[in-house]
């Protein structure tokens, strides 16, 4: 490549509808930042639903009495480093810097396990305690909301560990690395959701 | 980096994401931890003056998830990011509709509605 393309592509003066096509992975990753749109909107209808049911609590336990916020700080504190986790393995992708995207896929991994068995155990010990989803309209929602919250870190965690077996067989070609592009923008998507989760469900609990 | 580029048939003089970089995660990571610090100080403290709480609240975490978008999900107001930044400016917008429309409609409703007690007298 030489310089002068460079300056040509990237001058000011050449409007970008002249720029010729998109690269596969600016038409990539819009195609997958519609698609997190479209789920966040799925959480907005969860979160209404959440806001709006929040007081109906059926004569049972309010948020108040059934959260904990130590727990949901440990939560939070393993969901927001491993986004950070993530985006170093990006950065490593980046530089084709295989021993490091191996490292940080796995911490990533490890801190996205211990996230989901820290939820499960919640959502145990309250059931257990008869406070299950059917318990009042207040309980549906949260565990509607947290739960599919729960559901899509379950899934990016199965999509982790395919990404690193596809990283083993078929090495960082073009297509393994839009793969993780796109993972990675839904691991911080799903980071984005948990602020409001907590803000809302958790912090904002009286 | 450039004959990778060329061997996916990449046009020439796209660099792979623009933005992200160690430093950007890195301050991206030093401002959530600080504002998560501060949305589980401001709810458990005593010292804020207790309705203004849930503004507070709202404020860091719209702060947050601002940090996130920046830093993490590396959005900016770039040429080619012009049609990223169209979709999440759709996406907050409906988002905002759905939440706080299904509130104001619901509560309307709440205080339109015969208190429960009288309804079930009327139905006897």
């Amino acid at each position: 490549m030489t310089d002068a393309n460079t300056n040509f592509l990237d001058s000011d003066t050449v409007p970008l509808s002249l720029h010729g096509p998109a690269p596969d992975r600016v038409v990539v990753g819009y195609g997958f930042w519609l698609f997190l749109l479209s789920d966040i909107l799925i959480f907005a209808s969860l979160f209404a639903a959440y806001a709006v049911l929040s007081g109906e609590t059926a004569g049972g336990p309010n948020g108040a009495m059934l959260f904990d916020k130590k727990h949901v700080f440990v939560e939070t504190a393993c969901l927001l480093t491993s986004s950070f986790t993530c985006g170093l393995g990006a950065l490593a992708v980046r530089q084709f810097r295989i021993t490091g995207v191996y490292v940080w896929m796995i911490v990533t991994l490890f801190l996205g396990l211990t996230f989901l068995t820290l939820e499960i155990t919640e959502f145990d010990s309250m059931i257990v305690a008869g406070n299950g989803p059917s318990r009042s309209a207040f309980l549906s929602a949260f565990f509607a909301l947290v739960g599919t919250h729960g559901i899509h870190v379950a899934a990016g965690l199965f999509w982790l560990i395919i990404m690193v077996l596809q990283i083993m067989t078929l090495g960082l070609t073009p297509m393994v690395r839009r793969r993780l592009f796109c993972l990675g923008l839904f691991w911080h998507a799903l980071d984005i959701v948990w602020v409001g989760v907590i803000t809302i469900v958790y912090l904002g609990a009286h | 980096m450039d004959n990778h580029s060329e061997a996916q048939g990449l046009p020439p003089g796209t660099n792979e994401e623009s933005g992200a970089s160690l430093r950007s995660y890195l301050i991206g990571f030093g401002i959530a931890i600080v504002l998560t610090l501060a949305s589980f100080w401001v709810s458990s403290t005593n010292t804020i003056y207790a309705p203004g709480v849930p503004i507070l609240l709202g404020v860091l975490a719209i702060a947050q998830m601002g940090i996130h978008l920046v830093f993490f999900l590396h959005i900016s107001s770039a040429p080619d990011q012009t049609n990223n930044f169209l979709a999440l400016a759709f996406g907050v917008f409906i988002t905002a509709l759905i939440v706080f429309g299904s509130m104001i409609i619901m509560a309307d409703l709440n205080h339109q509605m015969m208190p429960m007690d009288k309804l079930m007298d009327m139905q006897r």
